[in-house]
């Protein structure tokens, strides 16, 4: 693998997908440092929301300590180099949380659908190109659709006026080769100016390796989360993939050892439990399951009394997306009544 | 099949899925007679399948079918299009004296949830009635079940559909979804507050349309009156829309009541599964059935002097 003199946009998640394991409990000022700490490290692309997004604050996912607003308006200021980002699921957030986000400070977007449903995300791409924002299209799941069939949704979000489009492994179930498929039908489909990136979750372990296929495949930008902190097993751990990069001559702009003091000292110590491949967080990778449904299963069957792996496998079955949180409490009470027959 | 002579004649402006479903459940009506079918797209579906029943069609829009409304006496409209048309379809309409029941998200006219406030709808000659949208239609009885017993301080919705049963107006209209419903859970449920949620899930074969709600009371639940009223309040629902289901719930969990829902429909256009766009059309249907007994009865004015 040849990928000397690339250049890649590394982009932190651990403040908004790493919101999934704090359950939106990240205080302003543990925001503030380590935003300050992935800035110090030279790290350029900062996500601070709700781990739903904008507006995600909710009975389903959640309410958080502080609300978007009060993060945003807190770290932007704080920044020296490294720019905002904030994450929209079109159906949970609307074009009026982007224009707040905005008057916040965020320069870039991510519009997030699920893989197949491009489509419901037009009004909040036009909007966020007419603020004039760096806007990123996100479609989630994608293992759960074929390449060509995701090249066609992200044409379609290209259309809008998406400047990037993410292949965005939200079960981290993907292995290299689909992700090479996937990102290779993008960069085959969309105009040479429309950049491509990759978001992994590292719940088969599979996060930087998936991460260097997609840049071999084309993509020049690529989520991870220092330490790890984002959903199920977490994301790509950023200060990890960062060395890997250097070691291969990708030109990231991030000191090796600064982002892995950021993960030492400043996050590891915030995080409740460690963010690791258990058993629920394998099945969510094996099985094909969003990844920040982890801890909800968790406790529904603490809560009932059935196995948690056994919800997971259920939400599989079913083929939830992202965003349907409210079914697992729902399926933990039909095994419990199955168990008392 | 109409034992009823006094009907109506109405026009459907829109012939994606909610049209033409809507079309099927008014061919039934004792009170109401589609006569003709708006779209603007010749090779639509729907527009087919409603020359296939006897009505006329245009694919200009609402203007192809202003210059037949005094021959047909065409008095009521059902308009199906987006929250983006609307308004236009709806002045239109307006200036001619056409009752409109808008089964967009637009909410330019006031909100009818029929298990919930069709009483409050009795004798209002409202011009223009709006039908919130299919997970409001799903969900608020829920939330004004709960709040008939005690006050809510929140509530919030999850609606899930099949894919294949949002349709192209659905999907440019995603943010009128979310807000006209936190809207409706607000002035017709009876929440402080009101969030909404939808959920577009693809799996094959499709899933049929599952609704949650959760109600955020502000004393301690009174958990049998509530049980009460929601068991009350569902049979009601169901009398429009059989397959509207308690699935699970309520669960009390401190001051949170969850409750979980499926509406499956009848099926007259799309299968079983997409009961959301069976809950939004029965629910028009029945409000313009009030508005067409009304019209009956006089309320509205004699028949053909509108223009």
């Amino acid at each position: 693998m040849n990928l000397r003199g690339r250049k890649i946009v590394l982009h932190d998640n651990s403040l908004r997908d790493g919101m999934h394991p704090k359950r939106h409990q990240i205080s302003v000022e543990q925001m503030i440092s380590v935003a300050g700490g992935l800035d110090e490290a030279g790290v350029p692309l900062i996500e601070v929301t709700h781990g739903d997004g904008l507006g995600g604050a909710s009975v389903n996912y959640g309410f958080p300590a502080y609300s978007d607003e009060e993060y945003l308006r807190a770290v932007i200021p704080q920044m020296k180099r490294a720019r905002v980002s904030a994450l929209l699921l079109p159906g949970i957030g609307t074009v009026e949380h982007l224009r707040r986000a905005h008057e916040c400070g965020v320069t870039t977007v991510r519009v997030a659908t699920h893989c197949t449903e491009a489509d419901i995300s037009e009004q909040h791409i036009r909007c966020a190109r007419e603020l004039g924002l760096d806007t990123v299209a996100f479609l989630m799941m994608a293992h759960m659709v074929d390449p060509a069939e995701l090249a066609r949704q992200a044409k379609l979000m290209e259309s809008y006026g998406a400047h990037c489009v993410y292949v965005t492994d939200s079960a981290g179930y993907l292995l290299p080769d689909g992700v090479t498929a996937r990102v290779g039908a993008l960069r085959a489909t969309l105009d040479p100016a429309t950049e491509i990136g990759f978001h992994g979750h590292h719940n088969l372990g599979m996060g930087i390796a998936n991460s260097l296929a997609a840049i071999e495949a084309g993509a020049v930008r690529i989520d991870g989360s220092v330490a790890g902190l984002g959903a199920g097993a977490g994301n790509t751990p950023l200060e990890v993939f960062n060395a890997v990069a250097v070691r291969l001559g990708i030109e990231t702009g991030v000191d090796v050892f600064k982002l892995a003091d950021v993960a030492e000292d400043l996050v590891v110590p915030l995080m409740d439990q460690p963010i690791r491949i258990d058993r629920d967080s394998l099945i969510l990778g094996y099985a094909g399951v969003y990844s920040s449904f982890l801890l909800f299963a968790k406790r529904a069957g603490a809560k009932y009394g059935v196995p948690s792996a056994n919800i997971l496998v259920e939400l599989g079955r079913m083929k939830t997306v992202g965003g349907q949180e409210d079914m697992i409490e729902d399926i933990a009470l039909n095994l419990a009544k199955l168990a008392k027959l | 099949m109409r034992n009823n002579l006094a009907t109506v004649k109405c026009a459907i402006v829109g012939s994606g899925n909610i049209g033409t479903d809507l079309m099927y459940k008014a061919l039934r009506s004792e009170w109401l007679e589609p006569v003709w079918m708006v779209g603007i797209d010749p090779s639509s579906e729907g527009l087919a399948r409603a020359r296939a029943q006897g009505l006329a069609t245009t694919v200009d829009g609402v203007d192809g079918l202003l210059p037949h409304l005094d021959r047909e006496d065409v008095r009521i409209a059902f308009d199906a299009t987006s929250a983006y048309v609307h308004p236009q379809n709806a002045a239109k309409l307006a200036a001619r004296g056409v009752v409109v029941v808008d089964l967009t998200p637009a909410a330019i006219g006031p909100y009818c949830v029929p298990s919930v406030n069709l009483a409050k709808h009795v004798g209002k000659r409202e011009m223009n009635v709006n039908m919130v949208s299919c997970g409001g239609q799903a969900t608020i009885p829920i939330v004004a079940a709960v709040a008939r017993v005690q006050a809510v301080a929140y509530a919030e919705i999850v609606a899930t559909v099949s894919s294949r049963s949002a349709g192209s107006g659905t999907r440019k209209n995603i943010d009128e979804f979310t807000r006209t419903t936190a809207n409706g859970i607000e002035k017709v449920g009876g929440a402080r507050r009101g969030k909404a949620i939808i959920i577009l899930n693809p799996a094959e074969p499709p899933l049929i349309m599952r609704d949650t709600v959760y109600c955020l009371t502000e004393g301690e639940p009174r958990e049998d009156a509530i049980r009460a009223s929601l068991a009350t309040m569902i049979a009601e629902v169901q009398r429009y829309v059989p397959g509207y289901q308690l699935k699970n719930g309520p669960v009390f969990d401190g001051k949170r009541v969850s409750v979980w829902l499926e509406v499956a429909g009848l099926g007259d256009y799309l299968p079983r599964y997409a009961g959301n766009l069976d809950i939004m059309t029965a629910a028009a249907l029945r409000t313009g059935e009030l508005i067409a007994r009304e019209m009956a009865d006089g309320l509205y004015g004699q028949t053909g002097k509108w223009s």
